[in-house]
C-alpha cells in the first residue's frame, strides 16, 4: 500500500447482523489541531462483545471514550460525526453528557475505586440514580456478578482501596453494573491485572453479555479471540507527519483473525508489528 | 569497603564500587539529618522546660484553681484564666468555622475546573499573599475599618434579636465578632493553600470514575472529591485552628481584653495569647509566674488540639483510604 492510498483508505463498512445499539460514525476526532481519528464506522451490536484492537496510538480508546462522551472532560476534544443511540445522536445539542453516561457505563484501564467503603462504592450509582428499592440486595447481586462477593462479604465496611488490584478492578465492574446500564464500555480493563484476575474478568464479560452490550478495548489479541464476537481493527496513519488513527477492518472475530481481508490486519495479527 | 565482586563482569564492563568519598558524603549527610532532628526535639524540650520552671511557683500556689478561676487581679493576688481559655477556644472555633468554609470553598473553586488554569494560579497567589500581611496591619484594619463597618449591623441585630444569646450585648468597640472575623481572614490562606493541595493530589482517574458514573459536577465534587480529599482537608483545618489559637497581635488589638465569659458575639473578651502580650510588659515577678502558667495552659491546649486532629485524620485515612 503506498502512502497516498493509505491516507485516503476507508474501511468497508461492517454490515451488522444483529440489532445495533450504538451506531458510531466517526468523521473526524480532534484534540485541538491534532486529528486523532478519521473515517471510522463502528456499529456496536446488542448482547455482543465488540473488541477494539490495534497498535498504540491508533485511536481505539479515543473512539470507545467518544461513545459515552467521556472525552468531553478534555477541553480541546472535538468530535465530528454521530453516535446514534436509541434514535438520538449522543452529540446532539439537546443531549446532556451526564445522562449518556448513566446509560452507557464505563470500566477503566486502572482500577479506580472511590475512597469509601466497598459497599458505598457499589451503592454509589444506585444512590446517584435515587434507587428506592432494596439497596443491600442490589449491592450483593452486583458483587456476585462481578465474582467478588465471596471475598468481600465479611468486610463490606472496609475501604475499597484496601483490596488488591484485581479485586479493585472487579469492584469497579460491580460499581458499573450495579445500576444495570444498557451498555458497558471497557477500556483495557485487564491491563493492570495478573493472568488469574484477567481470566476472572473475561469470564465475567462473557456472563455479562447475556444481559448487556459490551465494547472492549484490548491490547491483548488472545483476549479479543477469547471474548469478542465482533472485532474492529484500527491502525495509525503516519504518512502526513501526524498520527491519525482509522478503522482498517471490522468483522466477526473469527473472520478477522483467520481470514482478514486487509494486508495490514494480516500483518498485525501475525505479530509483524504492534 | 573491599569490592567482593572485582572479578565479575567482562573486560569492558564499567561496574565498580562507590568511592570512599561517596561513602563519606553518605555518612556526613546522615549525621547532619540526625543532628537536625535531635536539635528540633531538644529545642522544643528546652522551651517547655523553661516555661515549666518559670511557671512552677505559680503552679504550686494556684494549682488547678488557676484554670477554673475567673478573676485576674494583681493587687489581690488572684489569678484565673477560665475567661481566657473560653475566649481562645470561642474565637478560634468561630474563625475555624468561617475560615474553614471559605477556605475549602475557595480550594474547590480553584481546583475543580471552574477557572482557566492561569487565572486559578493568579487567584491562588493573591490568597497566599494574605498570609504575608503582618498581624498588626490586620489589627489596625480591624480597628479603623472592620469595627465601624460592623457597628450598624450589630446594633440592629442586638435591638431586634437581643433575646438570642449570640446577640445579647451591643458592640461597643472591640469585641469577639471583629476579632473572630479578622482571625478567619488570617487563617484563610493556610486552610485554602493546604486544601488546594489536597484536591490537587486526587488522581485524574478518580475524576474519570466519578464522571463515568454519570455524576454532575456538583455530585462529583460533593460525593467523590470531598471524601477523597478529606484527610488533607482535616490537616488544613487542624493547622488553621492551631494558627488561630496562637494568634496574638491582631487579637490583642481587637478583642477588647475583658476578663469575662459571654456567648455574645459583640461583647469584649480575652484570649490566652493576647493576655500574655498585653500584660507582660508591666508585670511584676508574681504576675510573670502566673503568665508563664497561662502560657503553659495555651501550650497544652495547642498540643491536645494537634493530637486530636492527628487522631481524626488517621481515622479518616483508615476509613476512606483503607491504609493501616
Amino acid at each position: 500500500m503506498n502512502a497516498a492510498a493509505e491516507s485516503t483508505f476507508v474501511a468497508d463498512p461492517y454490515a451488522a447482523v444483529g440489532e445495533v445499539v450504538i451506531d458510531c460514525q466517526v468523521n473526524k476526532i480532534f484534540y485541538g489541531d491534532f486529528l486523532a481519528v478519521r473515517d471510522s464506522l463502528v456499529p456496536i451490536e446488542k448482547h455482543k462483545i465488540t473488541g477494539f484492537i490495534g497498535p498504540s496510538g491508533c485511536g481505539k480508546s479515543t473512539v470507545l471514550r467518544s461513545l459515552n462522551r467521556m472525552n468531553d472532560l478534555i477541553q480541546v476534544f472535538r468530535f465530528e460525526g454521530s453516535v446514534m443511540y436509541h434514535g438520538q445522536d449522543v452529540y446532539g445539542p439537546k443531549v446532556d453528557p451526564v445522562l449518556v453516561r448513566r446509560y452507557i457505563g464505563m470500566v477503566f484501564q486502572q482500577p479506580n475505586p472511590f475512597s469509601m467503603s466497598i459497599y458505598d462504592n457499589v451503592a454509589f450509582g444506585l444512590r446517584l440514580n435515587r434507587f428506592k428499592g432494596d439497596l443491600d440486595e442490589r449491592v450483593q447481586k452486583a458483587l456476585q456478578r462481578a465474582a467478588l462477593w465471596n471475598e468481600v462479604k465479611d468486610k463490606l465496611k472496609n475501604s475499597g482501596l484496601s483490596l488488591s488490584g484485581g479485586q479493585q478492578q472487579r469492584l469497579c465492574i460491580a460499581r458499573a453494573i450495579a445500576t444495570e446500564p444498557d451498555v458497558l464500555l471497557m477500556d483495557e480493563p485487564c491491563s493492570a491485572l495478573d493472568p488469574i484476575a484477567t481470566r476472572q474478568v473475561e469470564e465475567l464479560m462473557l456472563d455479562l453479555k447475556k444481559n448487556y452490550t459490551l465494547a472492549l478495548v484490548t491490547h491483548n489479541m488472545q483476549q479479543a479471540t477469547r471474548v469478542a464476537d465482533t472485532t474492529a481493527f484500527f491502525s495509525v496513519d503516519i504518512s502526513h507527519g501526524g498520527r491519525t488513527g482509522y478503522l482498517v477492518e471490522m468483522g466477526p472475530t473469527a473472520q478477522i483473525f483467520e481470514a482478514p481481508r486487509e494486508q495490514l490486519t494480516k500483518d498485525y495479527i501475525s505479530g509483524q508489528f504492534s | 569497603m573491599a569490592n567482593l565482586f572485582a572479578s565479575a563482569g567482562s573486560a569492558s564492563s564499567v561496574s565498580g564500587p562507590p568511592s570512599g568519598g561517596d561513602y563519606a558524603a553518605d555518612s556526613i549527610f546522615r549525621g547532619l539529618a540526625w543532628l537536625s532532628a535531635f536539635l528540633i526535639i531538644a529545642l522544643t524540650g528546652y522551651i517547655l522546660w523553661e516555661i515549666l520552671r518559670e511557671a512552677f511557683p505559680a503552679m504550686q500556689a494556684y494549682g488547678l484553681g488557676f484554670i477554673t478561676g475567673t478573676t485576674w487581679n494583681v493587687n489581690t493576688g488572684q489569678f484565673g484564666v477560665l475567661p481566657e481559655i473560653w475566649g481562645t477556644l470561642y474565637s478560634s472555633l468561630l474563625a475555624l468555622f468561617l475560615g474553614g468554609i471559605f477556605g475549602i470553598a475557595i480550594a474547590i473553586f480553584l481546583t475543580q475546573d471552574f477557572l482557566d488554569h492561569r487565572v486559578a494560579t493568579v487567584f491562588r497567589t493573591i490568597i497566599e499573599m494574605l498570609a504575608a500581611i503582618p498581624s498588626v496591619v490586620f489589627g489596625l484594619w480591624g480597628i479603623f475599618v472592620l469595627i465601624p463597618l460592623l457597628k450598624p449591623g450589630a446594633e440592629w441585630l442586638h435591638s431586634q434579636f437581643g433575646w438570642f444569646p449570640l446577640f445579647s450585648t451591643d458592640l461597643a468597640g472591640p469585641g469577639m465578632a471583629p476579632a473572630a472575623l479578622v482571625l478567619a481572614i488570617m487563617i484563610l490562606p493556610t486552610v485554602a493553600a493546604i486544601s488546594v493541595d489536597a484536591f490537587r493530589r486526587i488522581p485524574y482517574k478518580v475524576k474519570e470514575a466519578a464522571y463515568g458514573m454519570g455524576t454532575t459536577r456538583w455530585e462529583a465534587i460533593l460525593k467523590v472529591m470531598l471524601p477523597t480529599a478529606s484527610s488533607g482537608l482535616l490537616a488544613a483545618l487542624v493547622l488553621g485552628f492551631g494558627r488561630a489559637l496562637g494568634e496574638t497581635m491582631a487579637l490583642a488589638m481587637l478583642i477588647g481584653n475583658a476578663n469575662q465569659i459571654s456567648l455574645s458575639l459583640f461583647s469584649p473578651a480575652n484570649t490566652l495569647a493576647s493576655l500574655l502580650a498585653s500584660t507582660f510588659p508591666e508585670a511584676g515577678q508574681l504576675e510573670v509566674q502566673a503568665l508563664m502558667y497561662a502560657a503553659l495552659v495555651l501550650l497544652v491546649i495547642t498540643f491536645i488540639v494537634n493530637v486530636l486532629g492527628l487522631a481524626v485524620q488517621q481515622y479518616t485515612i483508615r476509613k476512606f483510604e483503607g491504609k493501616k
